[in-house]
């Protein structure tokens, strides 16, 4: 059974991938013959891309008629990525996680053939395998079971596709990068997190290791009882842009004193940082404690995970300079987390997005 | 990873470099002392990219506060720093 190392949980199957001949429906496409989806397996589908398990399809099969049948059946749009081929179907699955920058461990596969799932475990031992009996109760195991859904759960797969034409947008595109950036239309948003935020600031606690700048975790209900605390602010950035909503994509915990702002967590999805949402927010941030005539001062831990973060804090001005403004921040309960001071100054908006922000000044 | 192959270059080699992958990158053409990120030239996103070439293809480590925006902003200032950490790197050995 395959475990999360950080809590020891069932680790969650972040996409699954459907052989279709006698798995997703029964019969064989091209034996002839009507393929019919059992109403069971149906629900299946659609209640895991509820939960916002994205998935996917490796069949050895006529690509475009298996295609076609399943757009008939209704349920082609449920499907990311889909391999409809002859090759193996254990290099399917793998290009489906590559390309989705997934572990294998985040990846299972439904088959009816015996066969099919040794050559899948052989070539790929992370990936679990289930047969077609298993698959109208998979939506049972705790596997598939995220402890809570989100909002962009519920769109994960639209936001994913949308991500596939954005790359394929990007591909096309010839100039500098800012020009690219300036044609997504991107819109940031920052906003107080209440009511259902607060569940997206937990995914994204969970979700964010890579960008996680301070490295000191806040759990959840730490950020729901400092969300109600008049000195701090928990703050949680959305961004939208042509191709659609990429949800929440970055949640900042604030103490705000008179002299100093004290900045103890930023954390950004892996998914934004290539349109520079850690900049921007840092960027706004300065210039809010500006306006409020504050200096800044960020925890930031080195992890081997968070070097982007450390980048961007010093990109955006922040250095070990000392400033008595310092004193007023309590020590850090880690010895190794790190001060860096910020005297702030009035900053634009970037030339690249739009942002709509609330006014914590 | 490869080795770093550019680690014996001066100056102008490490010069030529960069322009070579920002033109590559960027499929614009940038001269020696233009400013990378005024207005309708590079995102920051970028600078952080910059960062990583820098580091594998001339076999230097950027640190604290030699992590600077104002280092990174012209291909001349970058090869400045390339320069300056190879000698200290050297001193320190």
């Amino acid at each position: 059974m395959s475990t999360d190392p950080d809590n020891g949980r069932t680790a969650l199957v972040k996409c699954l991938v459907w052989d279709l001949d006698d798995t997703l429906w029964k019969g064989t496409l091209l034996e002839g013959g009507e393929v019919r989806v059992p109403d069971e397996v149906r629900q299946v589908v659609q209640e895991l891309d509820t939960r916002g398990v994205l998935q996917s399809v490796a069949s050895k099969n006529d690509h475009d008629l298996a295609w076609t049948r399943l757009e008939r059946l209704g349920l082609a749009e449920y499907f990311v990525l889909p391999r409809i081929g002859w090759g193996p179907k254990s290099e399917s699955v793998r290009a489906i996680a590559d390309r989705l920058d997934f572990a294998y461990g985040a990846v299972a596969f439904v088959d009816d053939q015996p066969a099919e799932r040794a050559e899948v475990a052989y070539g790929l031992p992370a990936v679990r395998c289930y047969t077609a009996e298993q698959a109208a109760s998979l939506p049972d195991l705790p596997e598939f079971r995220p402890e809570v859904v989100t909002v962009d759960a519920r769109r994960r797969r639209h936001m994913y596709q949308a991500g596939f034409e954005r790359e394929a947008a990007r591909s096309e595109f010839t100039g500098p990068d800012e020009g690219f950036l300036r044609s997504l239309d991107l819109v940031m948003g920052i906003g107080r997190a209440a009511g259902e935020e607060l569940s997206r600031v937990e995914e994204l606690t969970l979700r964010t290791s890579q960008m996680n700048a301070t490295g000191v975790h806040y759990s959840a209900s730490a950020l729901r009882s400092l969300a109600t605390d008049p000195a701090h602010e928990v703050l949680v950035t959305t961004l939208t842009d042509r191709f659609g909503p990429h949800g929440a994509v970055g949640v900042t915990l604030v103490r705000k004193d008179a002299a100093v702002w004290h900045l103890k967590l930023l954390a950004t999805s892996c998914r934004v940082v290539s349109f520079g949402v850690g900049a921007a927010i840092l960027d706004w941030l300065v210039d809010q404690a500006a306006r409020a005539g504050a200096h800044l001062v960020a925890d930031f831990r080195p992890t081997d995970r968070n070097r982007m973060m450390e980048i961007a804090y010093r990109f955006a001005g922040f250095t070990e300079e000392p400033c008595v403004c310092r004193d007023a921040v309590p020590r850090p309960s880690e010895a190794d987390v790190q001060r860096l001071h910020l005297v702030s100054e009035r900053r634009e908006t970037p030339v690249t997005m739009v942002v709509e922000a609330v006014d914590l000044a | 990873m490869t080795a770093p192959t550019h680690e014996s270059q001066g100056h102008r080699g490490i010069v030529t470099e960069l322009i070579t992958f920002l033109e590559s990158r960027t499929r614009a053409s940038w001269g020696e002392d233009v400013d990378l990120f005024a207005t309708g030239g590079l995102s920051s996103m970028f600078a952080m990219e910059l960062v990583v070439h820098l580091e594998r293809t001339h076999g230097v480590s950027i640190r604290g506060g030699d992590l600077r925006l104002d280092n990174f902003r012209t291909v001349r200032t970058m090869a400045d720093l390339v320069l300056r950490l190879r000698t200290d790197g050297a001193t320190d050995g």
